[in-house]
């Protein structure tokens, strides 16, 4: 191949050029690559988007915002922090932590899940992991409920306390189901609203329920 | 040679080194690359290799207007030292593409899925109150077909909040559960009845030719757990033994009878009839016999009054469940087992 003698290069040139890439003006690619910012900004950033939706639970409105950018930091934090805090509370000190940690950790999760694919297959127009994302932000009063009951709890354990707990856990779970309901219930068709609601409802029970039971050892 | 190339500096090691890789492509699944292809065509013909060196004549004209889509003038032959660069980029492109594909098409046939079980789900809440008085009436006409909604939303709800109940009854009596957790138990208690016994029914309806589908059985089935959600929710917080048999009888009684009447108006033979009725409102009432038993909680002193001096007074013990439901679960296997 007599036509190939010119086209390869010996071995001693060294090969050189250089490799630009085009880089536009820094302003209009301030919001599209956050890949360059310090890692302070974009862990404020989103700490202020979880203190925003933790806002929104707290004075349920019928706005979009936690709809429209879902994460599951905010979940994640407030189902930790309940099985952390239900936790040693079986009645045999001999297997606790372990099952109980898991089993809220459990229940939350498949609870959602659950809650989600039914108000799917009900015809719902929201998304998997923003149906999640609702149910685990308006976890939020019940864990403050939990909060509210330890602290009451050492106090002391007698019908008092009981009727305080009881009201406490009641008025939290009466919010939690207002609130997601507040966020939920408008993607469905009007009349099928009750059918999402009542699940909702039976899984925020339950919490409360395994909230209302807890007794430290 | 045009700057910034290094391809044509490849020429002798990129061909030695394409002989000694060995690449076997499996269809278009493995994540090697294919050096082979490049192989086929290294050196062929007389007419490529000029073909080639024309190109690259043009490429080095063209340089200056930047290197947007070098890979993209090639369509599929071998150009050799050039094209070796981008016939990798193509290959690597391709195997992308592919399985970004076949994630796709993954994930497309999970929520098809999903979709198969919507028709079960399209109810509005009316008809699931009426769907739940209903399962407390027993039918009069047997000797027609009774219609049998295959819903499976009422049912579902129906099994959760049996679940809810029974953990209330469970703590309420200060259950301990060795091997396992309270909600693992209830929920697999009422899923694995609602699914088992269904799925046993659906068996015997198909040895007894009786019209009943898998869904329909599960929806029956489902219902009649109304009854049972009912009575647990009484008896749990209200604890005498005569009110937990008197419900036992009337509630579970009448949904039984409910279901017992529309099975047995789809099915023809007295005996068949016989054997799937008979089963299921043995199964139906032993189960809410079950479930109050196991976990109830008895409290001291009221037995002596109800059932008479002679009774010793009860002690009020946590019950250890495996003893208990391990043999309420052979038991239980056994005349499965005898039937079957």
């Amino acid at each position: 191949f007599p036509g190939l003698a010119d086209v390869s290069i010996s071995q001693d040139i060294p090969v050189e050029g250089e490799i630009t890439v085009p880089v536009g003006s820094q302003s209009p690619d301030d919001d599209y690559s956050t890949l360059d910012e310090p890692v302070k900004d974009t862990i404020m950033r989103d700490l202020k988007a979880v203190g925003k939706k933790f806002v929104h639970v707290m004075y349920p409105r019928k706005s979009s915002a936690l709809l429209r950018d879902w994460d599951l930091w905010g979940p994640l934090v407030l189902c930790v922090s309940l099985a952390l805090m239900l936790q040693g509370g079986s009645a045999d000190s001999k297997d606790d932590g372990g099952p109980q940690f898991a089993e809220v950790f459990v229940i939350i999760w498949f609870g959602a899940v659950v809650i989600t694919l039914n108000s799917k297959l009900l015809g719902g127009t929201i998304s998997f992991f923003q149906s999640l994302c609702v149910l685990g932000y308006c976890v939020m009063p019940l864990t403050v409920a939990m909060l509210v009951c330890r602290l009451v709890l050492l106090a002391g354990a007698g019908t008092v306390s009981f009727i305080v707990r009881l009201i406490v856990v009641g008025a939290m779970f009466a919010w939690s189901t207002l609130a997601s309901t507040a966020f939920l219930a408008d993607s469905q068709p009007p009349n099928r609203k009750a059918l999402v609601v009542y699940p909702i409802f039976l899984f925020y029970f339950v919490i409360s329920w395994m909230i209302l039971t807890f007794t430290p050892q | 040679v045009g700057p910034g190339r290094a391809g044509p500096g490849r020429a002798g090691p990129g061909r030695a080194g394409a002989d000694t890789v060995s690449a076997p492509a499996q269809g278009g699944g493995s994540a090697v690359i294919d050096m082979e292809n490049m192989d086929d065509t290294s050196g062929s013909s007389f007419e490529d290799m000029g073909e080639m060196h024309q190109r690259m004549k043009e490429e080095e004209e063209e340089e200056a207007e930047g290197e947007a889509g070098a890979g993209e003038e090639e369509d599929g032959e071998f150009l050799g030292m050039k094209g070796l660069r981008g016939q990798l980029g193509r290959q690597v492109a391709d195997q992308m593409w592919q399985v970004g594909k076949r994630q796709a098409s993954r994930a497309f046939s999970l929520y098809a899925n999903i979709d198969i079980l919507r028709p079960y789900f399209d109810v509005e809440p009316v008809q699931v109150r009426a769907r739940l008085l209903e399962s407390m009436i027993p039918v009069k006409m047997i000797n027609f077909p009774q219609k049998i909604a295959g819903e499976l939303y009422g049912p579902l709800m129906l099994v959760f909040t049996l679940v809810a109940i029974l953990l209330h009854g469970m703590k309420t009596s200060d259950t301990i559960i060795r091997e396992g957790t309270l909600m693992g138990t209830a929920i697999g208690t009422c899923f694995g009845y609602w699914l088992g016994v269904s799925s046993f029914m659906y068996f015997l309806a198909y040895l007894c030719n009786a019209q009943i589908t898998m869904v329909q059985m599960l929806s029956l089935l489902g219902y009649g757990l109304f009854g049972h959600c009912i009575t647990l929710l009484v008896t749990y917080n209200i604890h005498f033994h005569s009110l937990f048999y008197i419900f036992w009888l009337v509630v579970g009684g009448l949904s039984t009878l409910r279901m017992v009447a529309v099975l047995v108006s789809r099915t023809v033979g007295h005996t068949q009839r016989l054997i799937l009725c008979g089963t299921l409102a043995a199964l139906h009432m032993l189960f809410l016999l079950y479930l109050h038993f196991a976990y109830h909680k008895v409290v001291e002193g009221i037995l002596d009054t109800l059932e008479g001096p002679n009774m010793p007074p009860f002690q009020r013990v946590a019950r250890d469940i495996p003893v208990v439901s391990n043999a309420v679960l052979n038991t239980t296997a056994k005349t499965i087992a005898l039937t079957l």
